[in-house]
């Protein structure tokens, strides 16, 4: 059991690769390949399971770490290591494989080996980028998903694959440059490239030069991740990658490699450089709440199916953004699990349309019409993933889209109001799209005898229904991980030392009890509550609770007005601000 | 209690039907959802028996039973609240609910997709359960959010028409803007309260005192809940998408569209009485929308000529006279108008349906006629219906509404109560003219009609004359015309020396947070010989409403036709709804798609943001194109690009030097 609590990572990420190379050595014997790519990716699968299944809730720092030193001179570790964030997303990641392979069974009938290869390389490196914990090992996996996931979309697409493939690898290489100059400043500095030295050297002040360059690196990073995002205004490689590619392409495109930019920014940009992240939120939010209502807007009007759920990325990404730039833990919180929810439905969406696609070769809205009536149980599939991704209650896309919606309010009110017209939007665009996809009565005589989903095709579309509804039911199987992470990574935004400052009284009539709204002096607006007792006259003792539960008490000057009720005193400040732990 | 059985029945008899029925016969499916809805109705009944047991210090009945999400703080729980509210409209629900499943037996035998009609309701019955027995407002979001969906999917149950999945459309998007307010309101509640649980709320909430002067934060939240309200209860200026759900099949638009759902917006202002009681102008905003949507909504249905918009138009008023009970602080008297109403509309709509589903689906009045020798039954039930509805004592409305006018004229808005009485004429006259237009005079339909024109169309063979229904569609109609005669007497004003039980009884939910307000101060003193005038009052406004229906559409049928030619104008506006679905095309609609296509797609997607890209693509081609050429092997030119770099550098130093 312990060698497989060490060394669970290194399997997770080499049992594709692995497969891959024996793959090489295969004969070309489509039927033999496509059930050997499938056997592998369920074993990566079965062994991905143990990390949820022996995963310290309580702990919010990385677990089954492995750190080998690899490369003497430059310093580089062979070191991987997950926490509740990047936990979720790997399993994510093995999650969606089998079922690509399964779409994928028919849709790909040329070089299928090939295609599975590249798929399963593919596969290393996505969970490489999430596990990686080393900076050096990190950017060889980040850049080493561009290489076949270009292919794929390249060699397997539709049209206009060429220009699709060269846009995207040229986009996000060109982006990459900029975090490798970060990262290797970062080096020279430190002689590491361990993301936890690292971190402890820059929070421990033992960077020269940090103050002046820190606003350079965090750009460096926020560039490359956000073009992964994509982040408007760099997302316009998304559209034509998604609807050039192949539909398994497209599926780990959206679930997964979107997830690698979200990731990135929350890791690196808000772990590594918290002040730069608070400095510039501001108008990182604004990017993300401009994705949001532009990506829903340009999706609305899209003639064509998949370009409209490619720009629903765009807008379901911004709110991933958002949430992780409130800074607030439900906010976080929903951001993380807005990542998983967008992988399952998204996901889901792609390969729906994939199915339509085998069948009809066309992804012109106008090509289709009335396909409830040849194709129920396929209409059906579509509906609830649509509901699922519309973010109707009791399916996961609402438990994300609520979480950030109240973080990123919490933050900024106009922000939550704002990003929440969404709801709105992604109601238009899905809603539209379905009623011209599968009512009225079939208008096309090509769409008249299509035949409905077959049993392998419902098998793949099965486990993504069945995560929506379980993740949308009961989110605390996911948060209870997420939760601990997320809060610990907030840790650093909040100087402990900071005392409790007081906003907004809303007095009460109530002696011994004020009501207070308690907000952090980082504008950050916590959790409430105050009992007061009369120590003196004027003084009280207020207690709040900080976003870390942990109570903060302070003392507090009060005065009666008129009419009985109690007011904190304008613009009170105990000399001292004193905090009792 | 395990009041969890209550919801989760309809769910499992929803997932059964909904994922098997299609392979089941008929009698199944319809053991499966009739059986759980009866089965939830009779749950409730038992938790009614057992609800009266309990001493009043157990009330609200709290049951908690897992947690939902947990983020830091916040935290919201699948949980269960009962109190007289929510069992009041729990028993509606169920008990509706279940009379509309018999019926529907009836009605939808001869359709397609059957399995799929009664997995739907069923759902429906889940969400709307849910919605009232919350003891959250997230979980109440939930049920909110559900019955959106199943009143999407039962609107476009027919989606080979375009006109049904378009109405389904834009009753689930006209909502999301609702509830778009109703999200802002609860991220306001988290924000300031940092719970979203009734029982906490409440407590929190009675802490702040009535803004009374300038609005604060709860005026904020009992506006932003009011926006949700609007949409979910058709209230102005949301209630475009009601109408136009009539493209349902009928018991469909008698239980979502009439009974339950759209009362939605009534419970939730019923249930948050602790934060609209602390705002005046809320409160206000409330009751103004409430009378103008019913006086605006009665207009319109005094000139349609489909009898289920007719109808469709009806409930919006009699909603919006919920509002406005509940608006002047009187929330048990908009509950109760809001039970009454539920009989009395649930009755016109069924009995509008079996006219409908008599006649070959024909909607038109103007085809109608003369019914009542055809459908007996059904004439008689529609009687008792709107007799009830315009308010003659002592049918269960005369009691409901009066209660209302009564309550907002004490409350000293008089031109509110004005607008309502007024509105009261109207409904009478609209109520009459329906009722001339299709059982008295001669039929005007063709008898051995075929073609079908109206939205349900069936596809008997045997469609001669118009027939009454069979016995499971007659039945439910005569429940609700025995409900809807007597149901107003629970709660007989004590100036009719009655003791208005139904009011005491909700009591408890409203006055145990209640401040008091100088408007409820006021309502004391007057005395019952008043509110006996001002039930005179209303019964004069219905009476006089019905003469002119009487007159019109009974005496001189001519009539009718003249006016409207010498009111062409105005005639038409009203016809047209006020134009109103134009004006939100012309103003949101289409600039929206405009914009999104011509600015952001082709505009700056496309023109500004691509264009950059390729253009940057080839610029850096050309570029390296040109580094290219100097790599020409030709030893004169690499001599030449030397000598270039040599003066350059030479060049940069000297620069340097000089500095």
């Amino acid at each position: 059991m312990n060698f497989i609590d060490n060394n669970i990572l290194t399997i997770v990420i080499f049992l594709p690769l692995a497969g891959a190379i024996l793959l090489m050595f295969f004969p070309r014997r489509d039927r033999d390949v496509r059930y050997f790519a499938l056997g592998i990716s369920l074993i990566t699968l079965l062994a991905s399971l143990h990390l949820p299944w022996h995963f310290d809730r309580g702990n919010s720092g990385f677990q089954f770490e492995q750190n080998i030193p690899w490369i003497s001179h430059p310093n580089i570790h062979y070191h991987l290591g997950i926490d509740g964030i990047s936990l979720w997303l790997v399993v994510l990641t093995t999650f969606l494989m089998p079922l690509c392979v399964l779409k994928s069974w028919k849709g790909i009938h040329e070089r299928v080996k090939e295609f599975f290869i590249l798929m399963l390389v593919l596969e290393t490196a996505m969970i490489g980028v999430f596990m990686a914990l080393d900076f050096f090992l990190f950017y060889f996996f980040w850049e080493a998903t561009l290489i076949p996931m270009a292919l794929v979309i390249g060699i397997f697409g539709h049209g206009r694959r060429i220009y699709a493939a060269v846009k995207f690898f040229l986009y996000t290489m060109i982006a990459s440059v900029f975090m490798l100059a970060a990262i290797l400043w970062l080096y020279a500095k430190t002689g590491s490239f361990d993301f936890v030295t690292i971190q402890n050297a820059i929070q421990g002040g033992q960077v020269a030069n940090f103050a002046q360059a820190s606003i350079w690196l965090f750009l460096g990073f926020f560039v490359a991740f956000a073009v992964k995002v994509p982040l408007f205004p760099v997302h316009t490689w998304l559209p034509d990658a998604h609807v050039e590619a192949p539909t398994a392409g497209s599926v780990l495109l959206a679930g997964v490699l979107l997830k690698m930019g979200t990731y990135g920014l929350l890791r690196f940009n808000v772990g590594l450089f918290p002040d730069q992240a608070r400095r510039n939120a501001p108008w990182i939010i604004t990017l993300a709440i401009i994705g949001i209502v532009y990506g829903a807007l340009v999706a609305m009007v899209q003639p064509n199916i998949k370009r409209l759920v490619a720009y629903t990325s765009v807008s379901h990404l911004g709110f991933v953004v958002l949430g992780i730039f409130s800074f607030t833990q439900i906010g976080v919180d929903g951001a993380v699990y807005q990542m998983l929810n967008h992988g399952v439905s998204t996901g889901a969406l792609f390969m729906l349309l994939g199915m339509i696609y085998d069948r009809r070769h066309t992804y012109d809205l106008a090509e289709y019409g009335g396909l409830a009536t040849p194709m129920p149980v396929y209409a059906t599939f579509f509906a609830f993933i649509m509901l699922s991704s519309v973010g109707l209650p009791l399916l996961n896309g609402f438990i994300g889209e609520f979480m950030v919606l109240s973080g990123a309010f919490m933050a900024k009110q106009l922000y939550g109001i704002l990003a929440a017209t969404g709801v709105i939007w992604s109601a238009c665009y899905l809603l539209w799209m379905y009623q011209r996809v599968f009512y009225g009565s079939v208008t096309n005589p090509a769409n008249a005898q299509l035949r409905d989903l077959d049993a392998r095709e419902r098998v793949s579309l099965w486990p993504l229904a069945i995560a929506a509804l379980v993740m949308g039911v009961a989110p605390m199987l996911w948060l209870h991980s997420i939760d601990p992470t997320v809060g610990a990574a907030l840790k650093q935004f909040s100087n402990a030392n900071q005392a409790v400052a007081l906003k907004a009284p809303h007095p009460t009539q109530h002696p011994h009890e004020v009501g207070v709204l308690c907000e952090r002096s980082d504008a950050r607006v916590e959790r409430r509550f105050s009992t007061a007792s009369p120590a003196a006259d004027k003084t009280f003792v207020v207690s709040a609770r900080d976003n870390r539960l942990k109570r903060q008490e302070e003392a507090v000057s009060l005065e009666r007005r008129p009419g009985g009720l109690l007011y904190p005193v304008a613009n009170h400040r105990e000399p001292s601000g004193q905090v009792v732990r | 209690m395990h009041l969890w059985i209550i919801p989760l029945l309809p769910l499992a008899g929803a997932a059964i039907n909904g994922l098997l029925g299609k392979r089941f016969p008929k009698a199944l499916v319809n053991t499966i959802a009739l059986g759980s809805t009866a089965l939830a109705f009779g749950y409730a009944l038992w938790v009614a028996s057992q609800f009266a047991g309990l001493p009043a210090d157990r009330i609200p009945h709290i049951e908690r039973y897992a947690n939902w999400l947990a983020a830091g703080p916040f935290s919201a729980e699948f949980g269960i609240y009962l109190d007289q509210l929510s069992l009041v409209m729990l028993l509606v629900v169920t008990g509706v609910g279940f009379l509309i499943h018999v019926y529907s037996l009836g009605y939808m035998a001869h359709e397609g997709g059957y399995y799929r009609y009664f997995a739907y309701l069923n759902l429906f019955m889940f969400f709307m359960l849910t919605l009232v027995l919350a003891n959250n407002y997230l979980l109440m979001f939930v049920g909110w959010e559900g019955v959106g969906l199943a009143s999407y999917l039962l609107i476009g149950f027919w989606f080979l028409k375009k006109s049904a999945a378009d109405a389904g459309k834009k009753a689930f998007i006209t909502n999301r803007v609702g509830d778009f307010g109703f999200l802002i309101a609860l991220f306001l509640l988290i924000k300031h309260f940092g719970t979203l649980q009734y029982d906490s709320l409440w407590t929190l909430v009675s802490k702040y005192p009535v803004e009374s002067g300038a609005a604060g934060v709860l005026t904020a939240i009992g506006l932003l809940m009011l926006v949700g309200a609007t949409g979910k209860s058709a209230q102005i200026p949301l209630y475009v998408w009601l109408p136009d759900a009539m493209e349902g099949p009928t018991p469909v638009s008698a239980l979502i569209h009439a009974a339950t759902m759209v009362t939605a917006g009534v419970y939730m202002v019923a249930r948050s009485n602790p934060i609209f009681n602390r705002t005046p102008q809320a409160l206000m905003a409330v009751a103004i929308i409430g009378t103008l949507t019913a006086i605006f909504a009665a207009s319109i249905g005094m000139v349609q000529t489909d009898i289920k918009k007719v109808l469709a138009y009806s409930t919006i008023s009699q909603l919006g006279y919920m509002f406005m009970g509940c608006g002047v602080a009187a929330y048990g008297a908009g509950i109760f108008h809001l039970m009454t109403h539920a009989f009395f509309k649930a009755l016109l709509f069924l009995s509008a349906g079996s006219i409908i589903h008599g006649i070959a689906g024909e909607q038109d009045m103007r085809k109608m006629g003369g019914l009542r020798k055809y459908l007996p039954w059904t004439f008689w039930c529609m009687t008792v219906a709107t007799f009830t509805i315009v308010g003659f004592p002592p049918l269960a409305a005369f009691f409901s509404k009066d209660e209302i006018l009564w309550r907002t004229w004490a409350s000293g808005n008089h031109a509110l109560w004005l607008i309502g009485v007024i509105a009261a004429g109207m409904t009478a006259f609209y109520m009459f003219r329906l009722w001339f237009l299709t059982f008295f005079g001669e039929y005007r339909g063709a008898t051995s009609s075929t073609e079908a024109h109206g939205h349900d169309s069936h596809h008997d063979e045997e469609h001669g004359a118009p027939h009454e229904c069979p016995w499971v569609m007659v039945i439910p109609l005569v429940l609700l015309a025995i409900l809807s005669f007597v149901g107003g007497w629970v709660g007989i004003p004590a100036a009719m020396g009655g003791s208005n039980r139904f009011e005491h009884f909700l009591d408890p939910v409203f006055q145990s947070t209640a401040l008091a307000l100088p408007a409820e101060a006021a309502a004391a003193p007057e005395s019952p010989s008043t509110e006996l005038l001002f039930s005179a009052i209303s019964v004069a406004a219905a009476t006089i409403g019905f003469l002119i229906a009487w007159f019109l559409y009974f005496k001189r049928t001519d009539l009718p036709a003249r006016i409207a030619r010498s009111l062409n104008g105005l005639y038409t506006l009203v016809l047209d709804k006020y134009r109103i679905d134009e004006l939100y095309a012309a103003v949101f609609i289409q600039p929206i798609i405009a914009l999104s296509t011509s600015v952001f797609w082709k505009g700056i997607d496309q023109g500004l943001i691509d264009r950059g890209v390729d253009g940057g693509a080839a610029g850096a081609q050309e570029a390296s194109d040109g580094m290219r050429r100097m790599q020409s092997g030709n030893i004169r030119s690499y001599a030449g690009w030397v000598a270039v770099g040599a003066a350059a550098v030479i060049a940069f130093m000297v620069w340097r030097g000089v500095r």
